[in-house]
């Protein structure tokens, strides 16, 4: 089944004085199980799209449905659960709590999932032994490292067991080495069956996905499939 | 459920991470909260003592004073103090003429006298009083060892003394005190009788007084002036009745014309109590203004610093949000926030007022008492303190724009 399908997607921030297109009419398919990266110059819309996509912000015209719901239409609360449930969604910052652990940081999600004390807490180790940081579970995310708090970020995308883990720029902060360690965790998230979409500016990242979509000005300039990818 | 359990840990751990500033918005309401506990629990102290001390004191006595108990205004005390005097011949022409009372009894009272015993003296003894056989029934002070006042002392101006046991500890420690002569204002007494021990009352013993026949008090102190009349009505019964005979046979004596007011003043423990009332009432309304007002201000304060947290923390505000926190997650967590902000301030204030009472109360040698109604009431208001100034910086918060939040700095 299509997890999701935009058609005709656009984002126009009204200034004033100029309209910025930001997006100019993007149309998207995507299966489940796919891995995909989404490239292109700095301000061609790849943030845009990603937190459209990630039902964080609403298109100002065209058609989202995500398996098969028709998310446009959606209210706020309607949105927070999508966002809680079926997305999990890795920032370029890190977007981590400051004064709580990591352990408390993964099990927001399951928090507002409304998931009991007990079963949070062991959901919440599960994938923090999961990213390997089984070690670091009481650690505040100022005593990690760069790479370890990425890492607890991604736990705490996976904690809900979304249906897809959005990703912009995941490794724009952290060095090369780093980064490469991030996307070994991606790929084993993907090999375990999730669905991946990733904003990158490194070729050498997006060689991991299987698909590559390149934006330019708010529009798709290209979408191609360069590995096949095993369908689960 | 489990939702709130959850906002209400989230909300406490984010007051607990910035302790200062939390201490800071809680002073106005522990003001607040502190000045009524305070006020009631010492009120709480003085009536249960009110109470036990009235009731011990008697329902069937009665006094009959030239003025008020407590004097209101200057224009009033003016009016009283133009009245006629009240002397021992009107406590002569009641006994003889009531037919409801039991006793009748005229004294007098001073304070902060030496008595000398060889070369022993005193510390200034908290009550003189200058007394009729009937002192001791309508007061409910009565011998222990010795005799109490005769009429026959009364009559014949006797300089005899009856004495409490803090004025036997002071000059007679190892001497039986009955029959020995001790002095006082320059004269010579003879000894004749020692009161029970009492307990203490508002600070003062009760056991540091003497007491001397009216008539050698007046011949010490002078004829000038009022007396008191104390009388105890035959039964609880005949109380009012005894006190409108009375009134009648005042009115007859001091020749008040038909028409006029009284010009004297009758009250018994239930007027005392009455005005005792009156008298806490007031307090206790400007007490509960005080701490209106104060937790009014207070709960500007508290919105303002939850406005300033929430812009402080849209960031925040944006990570919830994009992990799923609906409006009604981040709403309960900050209206939580306030409420626990403004009861753990409620909290302080009353542990600081029932202290602060207690303190007061201890003072006036009153036993411990806690406001239980008032503490209740308190919380309660603190509550609505919170959700009333944090519930429009809570709903300011759940509405935030999660993209535009996340992008805060
Ligand atoms: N809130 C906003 N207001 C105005 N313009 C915006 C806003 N957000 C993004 N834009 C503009 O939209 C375009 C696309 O931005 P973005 O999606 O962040 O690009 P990218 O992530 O590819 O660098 C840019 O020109 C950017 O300046
Ligand atoms: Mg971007």
């Amino acid at each position: 089944m299509t997890l999701i399908d935009i058609e005709g997607v656009k984002k126009i921030y009204d200034l004033g004085a100029e309209k910025i297109h930001a997006l100019d009419g993007v149309s998207l398919k995507i299966e489940r199980g796919e891995y995909i990266a989404i490239m292109g110059p700095s301000g061609s819309g790849k943030s845009t799209i990603m937190n459209i996509l990630g039902c964080l912000d609403t298109p100002t015209s065209g058609s989202y449905y995500f398996e098969g719901e028709e998310v446009s239409k959606m209210d706020d609360n309607q949105l927070a659960g999508i966002r809680n449930q079926k997305i999990g969604f890795v920032f370029q910052t890190f977007n981590l709590l400051p004064r709580i652990s990591s352990l408390q940081n993964v099990e927001l999600p399951l928090i507002y999932g409304g998931v009991s004390l007990e079963s949070r807490r062991e959901r919440a180790e599960l994938v923090l032994e999961r990213v390997g940081l089984a070690d670091r579970m009481n650690h505040k995310p100022n005593e990690l490292s760069g790479g370890q708090r990425q890492r607890v970020a991604v736990a705490r995308a996976l904690a809900n067991e979304p249906s897809i883990i959005l990703a912009d720029e995941p490794t724009g902060n952290l060095d090369s080495k780093t980064g490469e360690e991030i996307m070994v965790l991606f790929n084993q998230i993907h090999e375990a069956g999730n669905t991946i979409i990733l904003v990158t500016h490194e070729e050498y990242i997006a060689e991991n996905a299987h698909r590559i979509i390149r934006l330019h000005d708010g529009l798709i300039a290209s979408d191609e499939v360069v590995r096949m990818h095993t369908m689960n | 459920m489990i939702e709130y359990f959850n906002s209400f840990m989230i909300a406490v751990e984010s007051l607990t991470k910035q302790k200062l500033r939390s201490a800071l918005t809680l002073i106005g309401i522990v003001i607040g909260v502190a000045s009524i506990i305070g006020i009631m629990t010492t009120m709480e102290a003085i009536q249960t003592y009110m109470e036990k001390s009235l009731s011990v004191l008697g329902s069937t006595v009665f006094q009959v004073q030239k003025t008020p108990f407590m004097n209101v205004g200057p224009s009033d005390r003016h009016k009283y103090q133009n009245r006629k005097d009240i002397k021992i011949e009107h406590a002569d022409a009641i006994r003889d003429r009531a037919k409801k009372v039991a006793n009748v009894g005229a004294e007098d009272w001073t304070y902060g006298r030496v008595i000398r015993y060889k070369k022993k003296s005193t510390e200034p003894v908290y009550l003189v009083s200058g007394a009729t056989p009937e002192w001791s029934p309508n007061n409910g002070y009565y011998v222990d060892v010795g005799r109490f006042l005769t009429q026959l002392d009364v009559d014949y101006s006797r300089f005899v003394m009856v004495i409490g046991t803090e004025v036997v500890e002071d000059l007679f420690p190892f001497i039986y005190p009955i029959g020995e002569t001790v002095k006082f204002e320059g004269r010579n007494f003879e000894v004749v009788g020692i009161i029970e021990e009492q307990g203490s009352e508002m600070g003062q013993s009760r056991n540091n007084m003497l007491v001397i026949p009216i008539t050698v008090y007046q011949k010490i102190y002078g004829k000038e002036g009022s007396i008191n009349i104390t009388i105890s009505a035959k039964s609880s019964e005949l109380l009012n009745g005894a006190i409108d005979e009375i009134i009648t046979i005042m009115r007859a004596v001091r020749k008040v014309a038909p028409g006029e007011d009284n010009d004297f003043e009758i009250f018994n423990s239930e007027s005392l109590i009455a005005f005792w009332n009156d008298m806490s009432r007031n307090l206790k309304i400007g007490s509960i203004l005080i701490s209106f007002i104060s937790l009014m201000v207070a709960g500007i304060g508290i919105m303002n610093i939850m406005m300033v947290s929430v812009t402080e923390r849209t960031k925040e505000i944006g990570i919830r949000k994009a992990l799923g926190a609906r409006k009604k997650h981040i709403l309960t967590q900050f209206l939580i926030e306030a409420v626990l902000l403004s009861l753990t301030g409620g909290l302080i204030g009353v542990i600081l007022g029932v202290l602060l009472g207690n303190v007061v109360a201890s003072l006036m040698n009153l036993s411990i008492a806690i406001p239980w109604f008032w503490v209740v009431v308190g919380l309660i208001f603190c509550s609505f303190v919170g959700i009333a100034s944090g519930f429009w910086p809570a709903l300011k918060a759940s509405r935030l724009d999660p993209i535009e939040s996340l992008r805060f700095e």
